[in-house]
Parts: C-alpha cells; structure tokens; sequence
C-alpha cells in the first residue's frame, strides 16, 4: 500500500501542463459538459443579483469559476448511488447532482419550495433522492461524514463511492486527517476532492499549509493523491475515472487535488484586499474552464453557433424559472419552525 | 472622547494590551494579513509584527491548544474563533486543558489566555453562524465568560480579560458590532456614535470582571439580560411603559449576585431574558438564583423569555429571535401575576 502511494503520489496531471485532447470524451459529452457548467454559472450570477436585491439574506458563496472541477468529477460516477457532499459552497454541486435549480434557489431566498423548506439556507441543502449529502457551513465537518458513507456502502456490498468534496483552508481541519487516516486504515471508496481555489476565505494556501501540494495531503495514510488542472473539465474527467475506479476495485481512498480558482469574493461581503485584481482578471482571462471548453469544442467542430446560441437559450430559460420560482415561493409556514427538530416534533413554545 | 464602534474598541483593547505587555499574543483564522472576518484585528500585524499577530489555519482546536500551551509558560494568548458555532471543535481543549489546567496542577501551572468569539443571531447566518454557546461555558468551572454590550465595556472588559489569570470566553455579540440593536430588524440601524456608550476612552482603563450594572433603573420588574438583549428590554420596557430596571450582566461566570439580588429585593419581580435556547440556558440559572436568594420578596414567579427550543432557523430568524414584542409581553405577564 505505501509502496504504491509513493509510486502514484506525483502529479499525473499538473496544472502547468494541462492534459490537451482525450479520444475517450465524445462531442455529445462536451457539449453536456458545456451546458452543465453554463448552467451552474448563469445560476451562480442570477443568484448574485437576488443577493444584491435583497432577496437573499445571510451568506451566499458562489461557485463561480470552479465549475469544471463538480462538473468532471460528475460524470464519472452514477449518480443513482454514489454519494456526494461538500461544504457551503455548494450551489454547483447540487445542480451537477441533478437537483432542480427551483428547489435549490428557493432555498437561497428561505422560501418553503426550497429543498429543506427555507430552514437552511445557501450552505444547508440536501437532497436523499439525488444522493446529496449537505452542504454544510462548519469547516471540514462534511469529511468524516462522507467517510461514514463510504462505509456505510461498503458495508452493504454495494459497488459505490462517496465523493467528499472540501476546499484548501479546510484541509488543515484535524478531522479531515482522523477521517483519512480510517478510511485508509478500513479501505473505504471514498474519494477526497480538495477544491483548491487557492485562498480559504481572506488566508492564502501559503499562509496556511506548511505542505502547499495537498494532494500529497493523504500520503502519511498511503492515501494515493493527485494534481489536476481544476480548470480543465477533461483532464478532471479523466482523474476523477482513476480515483473512482480505485474506490470501487476496493483499493480504499484517493486524494484529488484539484486547482481551480474563484472569481467571485469569498461570500457575497468581501472586501477583496487579499488577491488583486489582476490574478483575477489574468485567470478568467486565460483559464476560464467554459471559454477553454467552448473553444475547444468550435475547433474540433464538436459545436456550431446555432448549437452554442440554442444551448445557451436553455440555460438561461432554466435559470429564469428558478428565480422567478424562488421569489414567487411563499414564505416557510409559521408550523415549520417546531418541526423536524426530533422524530416527534416538539410542541409550539410559542403562545 | 472618541465614539468607536465595537469592533473598533475591541481592536483598541488588544492594541492597548500588546503595548503593554509582550507576552500578549494575537491568532486566529484571517486574523494577520486579512484583519479580521469582522475587522477586529485589522491593523495589528503591521504595527506589531507577524510574530505577534499572525494567522492560524482553519484549525480550531489546535489554535486553542496552542494557546493554552503558550499560557502555561505564561505568555498570555488572546484569539479568535470567528463565529462562536466553530468553537465546537476546541471545545475539548476549552474544558479538559485551559479550565483544568490549574487545578489538576494544583495551581502550578494556570492558563491567561482569552478567546474572543462572536455570538448571537441576527445576521441571517442559519444555524451554522448564530448560535449563542455561553451556557455551555458558564457550566464548566475554570473559566470565566464575559459578555459586553456596548463598545465602552468591550474595551475596558476585553483588557481585563487579557489581564486575567485564568481562562476567559469572552462573547461578541455580532450584532452589536456596528450599533445597538433592539430586535427591530426593519429599522435602520442606530450607529454607536450616536450613542453615549460608543465613547470609548484612549489608552488603557478596565471594566472589572464580574460586575453587573444597571442600563436602566426600575422599581415595576428586574430584568436580567446581557449582549443584545439588553437593548431588546430596554425597547421593550418603553413600548410597554413598565418601569422595569434593566441590567446589563456583562459577565456571566463569575456573576454579581449582589447587584441581582439587590434589585430584586426592591422590584419583587423577574424576568430573565437571553437569546439562546431555554432549555438549560443561563436563563435556568439565573431563574434558580433569584428564587433561592430572593424568594420571600417575589411577588411573582420568575419568569424567562428567551430562544426557542429549536435549531437556529434561516428564514425564520425573526420568528425565532426574541424581540422587544415577546419579551414586552412577558413583562406584563409578570405584572399582571
Ligand atoms: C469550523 C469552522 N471554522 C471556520 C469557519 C469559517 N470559514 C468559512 S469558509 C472558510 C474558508 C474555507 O476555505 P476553503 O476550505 O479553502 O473553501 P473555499 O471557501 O475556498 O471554497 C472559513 C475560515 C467555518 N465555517 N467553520
Ligand atoms: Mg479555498
């Protein structure tokens, strides 16, 4: 085991030279590819401007930028039966997961059609039927539970895989490394994606990990890790393949350190003084995962402007009627907030 | 005299405590570099240095941890856990390493540290970034739990808490921080330099620990509050009319049960109010206290406004948060028994 975690633990892909072309993706593939990764960016901006009017309150953590890292990673797994999860920015992650965009808007605008009836929020949504875990707003705490989940499926001789997503700042949480260290130890088909978008809130990775290279992050366990280029849906693709792979050969975890970058503040509030803007603007400019996709796709003739145009057209469509869904909603009924508390809920404290 | 909004007094105290004494130290998450989540520490690190003021990683319990190995070779560690809801990590080393410290060594080894988190709803933050912990403190004997409402307490309080021997959780009432707030979330916001507690003196003063004051004097009902809740009473009171005599706690452990029982004693009534949940609250305490010391001048049964026995909800933040209405009707409740 530890042998072969030194063996795989260098980056197969490294963000510097990015895997170009992959005979294994059809156009078919790229372009849904391309409308996924559309669709959670027209979401993402649509809910910037709700916040922006006031109809989100509280924190709102936008996924914009990041898009080809849960996008990726989607496709290779059923989502019939594996597992996903990840931290409060986890608008993207659920619409990869096919949950409706009017459930999970509506729960940004705390409106009872969102999916936990306007008791969560942005960073609390979760949906049993498409296998999503939660959103979860404390650092690092969706780490052990999806470790629990691989268990659970391995304990039930089921083939599948927990996708446990957390970002750089939260992989200094201690129990991230209690959770690898299990999974390694009971060999679970967990598959450890750590999103880093380079800053955790206003702190650079370099401010806060000794070991800036995360994906060795797991090696102390003889946990396999791997760079990729986060912004490169394709090469996320193919990593992601490896690492599920792995999970469901039995082999135990994998770390995916995938680099990727947020354009947007940390929440809705940031001042911004902790980057500049250039970094940004040079990032967007250069490595934007859907113009790098839709530029691939034109050159290989994948896509034509009709195609792109009519695309883009369905996107928006579906992000209006989520908006227009999630402010039209009514507010949670006054009852909801006594229940769901235990099994029986409680009696109304309220006179 | 300066008026300063609370985050300013706070960031005052620690400037004010580090050029005192060297052995005051200053961590936490976006603490050094980016200032602060809410700005308290914005500044610090150029005027003292990157080894005074530094950034941890997102690892609350090994910032606490630390800190109180640093307090025990007597430096004195003053962090910060951004919302009070991300303690729960630290929560081994709050109360099996910096409360015992002293006594499992018999008072040779003790722990002056503070950790400084922001508390209470109002925000929209869900239950993730609104919850109010201080009853989960004040049950553990060897620590002290401050909680300031006003920009002038933080400053004198938060300085003696740096200046405290023992371990201090010292409770920022996040909705404070740019004015008072008295539960009418559909007002503008009052800010502190229109109040006469935004005045905040320079240099070094303290409010000592343990010292209750009177916010407003009453002779109909006493009620007990601290952080927000203060102003919701206060608001609450003039709605109604009821003159009732409103005090400010300040700290919580250890309590000044003679200013309580003083006022109590005079009024025959109580109300106690907090915005955490009623269930083993401080409010329980509190309650328990009035009736043993007090219970042949009452004239009515204690009684408590406070959370409701539920999660911190998101859009229904309003309905859960005990505002000027609820604890208003508790008041008459109390005068008419
Ligand atoms: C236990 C805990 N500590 C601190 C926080 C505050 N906080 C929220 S997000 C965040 C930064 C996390 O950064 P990262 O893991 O890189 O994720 P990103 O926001 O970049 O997606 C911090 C410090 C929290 N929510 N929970
Ligand atoms: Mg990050």
């Amino acid at each position: 085991m530890a042998k072969a975690a030194a063996a795989k633990s260098k980056p197969s892909v490294s963000a510097e030279s990015p895997r170009t072309g992959d005979n294994s993706v059809t156009p078919e593939q790229l372009r849904q590819f391309y409308r996924d990764m559309l669709l959670i960016r027209r979401f993402e901006e649509r809910a910037g401007q709700l916040y922006g009017m006031g109809l989100i309150g509280g924190f709102c953590h936008l996924y914009i930028g990041q898009e080809a890292v849960v996008v990726g990673m989607q496709s290779t797994i059923d989502s019939s039966k594996d597992a996903v999860l990840t931290s409060y920015r986890d608008h993207g992650h659920m619409l990869a997961c096919g949950m409706d965009p009017r459930g999970v808007m509506a729960e940004l605008t705390g409106r009872s059609g969102g999916y936990s009836r306007g008791k969560g929020g942005s960073m609390h949504m979760f949906s049993k039927e498409r296998n999503f875990y939660g959103g979860h707003g404390i650092v690092g705490a969706q780490v052990p539970i999806g470790t629990g989940l691989a268990f659970a499926r391995k304990y039930r001789g089921e083939n599948s895989v927990s996708l446990t997503y957390f970002g750089d700042g939260s992989a200094n949480q201690g129990q991230v490394y209690e959770a690898m260290n299990m999974a390694a130890l009971w060999k679970l088909p967990v598959v450890y994606i750590i999103e880093n978008n380079k800053y955790g809130m206003g702190t650079s990775v370099e401010r806060a990990s000794a070991v800036v290279d995360l994906y060795k992050h797991g090696q102390s366990f003889g946990i396999p890790g791997e760079q990729v280029d986060g912004m490169d849906v394709i090469a996320v693709k193919a990593a992601g393949e490896r690492a599920v792979e792995h999970g469901r050969a039995g082999k135990g975890p994998y770390v995916l350190e995938m680099l990727t970058y947020r354009y947007r503040g940390h929440s809705m509030s940031d001042p911004g003084k902790y980057r500049s803007k250039e970094e940004v603007e040079k990032m967007r400019g250069e490595r934007d995962p859907i113009e790098r996709l839709k530029k691939r796709m034109t050159e290989t003739k994948a896509i034509d402007e009709a195609r792109l145009k009519a695309l883009d057209a369905e996107v928006r469509r579906i992000v209006a009627d989520a908006a227009e869904f999630a402010t039209t909603s009514p507010e949670p009924d006054p009852k909801e907030l006594w229940t769901d508390v235990l099994v029986e809920s409680k009696p109304a404290q309220a006179a | 005299m300066p008026r300063r909004t609370m985050v300013e007094a706070i960031r005052d105290a620690m400037d004010v405590s580090m050029q005192r004494d060297d052995n005051v130290v200053v961590f936490g998450e976006d603490v050094g570099y980016f200032g602060g989540v809410f700005r308290c520490t914005q500044g610090l690190q150029r005027k003292f240095g990157s080894s005074r003021c530094f950034d941890a990683p997102i690892s609350e319990l090994g910032i606490v941890g630390t800190a109180v190995g640093m307090a025990a070779y007597g430096l004195r560690p003053c962090v910060e856990i951004q919302f009070a809801d991300y303690m729960y990590p630290a929560y081994d080393q709050i109360v099996s390493e910096a409360a015992r410290l002293r006594y499992r060594s018999a008072g040779q080894f003790t722990v002056p540290m503070v950790v400084r988190m922001p508390t209470g709803g109002g925000i929209f933050g869900g239950q993730t970034h609104s919850q109010s912990p201080e009853a989960l403190f004040t049950h553990v004997s060897g620590l002290k739990t401050v909680v300031p409402s006003n920009p002038y307490d933080a400053k004198g309080l938060l300085i003696a808490a740096i200046e405290d021997n023992d371990p201090v959780i010292f409770l920022e009432p996040k909705r404070l921080y740019n004015g008072p707030f008295d539960g009418h979330h559909d007002k503008p916001v009052t800010p502190w330099a229109r109040h006469a507690l935004g005045e905040v003196p320079e240099g070094h003063y303290t409010v000592p620990l343990g010292k209750a004051v009177v916010r407003r004097p009453g002779t109909a009902v006493t009620v007990l509050a601290y952080g927000t809740m203060v102003y919701v009473s206060e608001a609450a009171a003039a709605e109604t009319g009821i003159d009732a005599e409103i005090i400010d706690l300040r700290t919580l452990v250890p309590y000044d049960l003679d200013t309580i029982v003083a006022s109590v004693r005079k009024t025959g009534r109580c109300v106690v109010v907090h915005e955490a949940t009623l269930t083993s609250g401080f409010g329980a305490e509190l309650s328990a206290l009035v009736q043993e010391t007090c219970f042949y001048h009452l004239e009515a049964p204690v009684m408590r406004v406070t959370g409701w026995d539920t999660p911190y909800p998101h859009a229904q933040e309003w309905d859960y948060f005990p505002g000027p209405d609820r604890v208003g009707r508790t008041l008459k409740a109390v005068m008419e028994a």
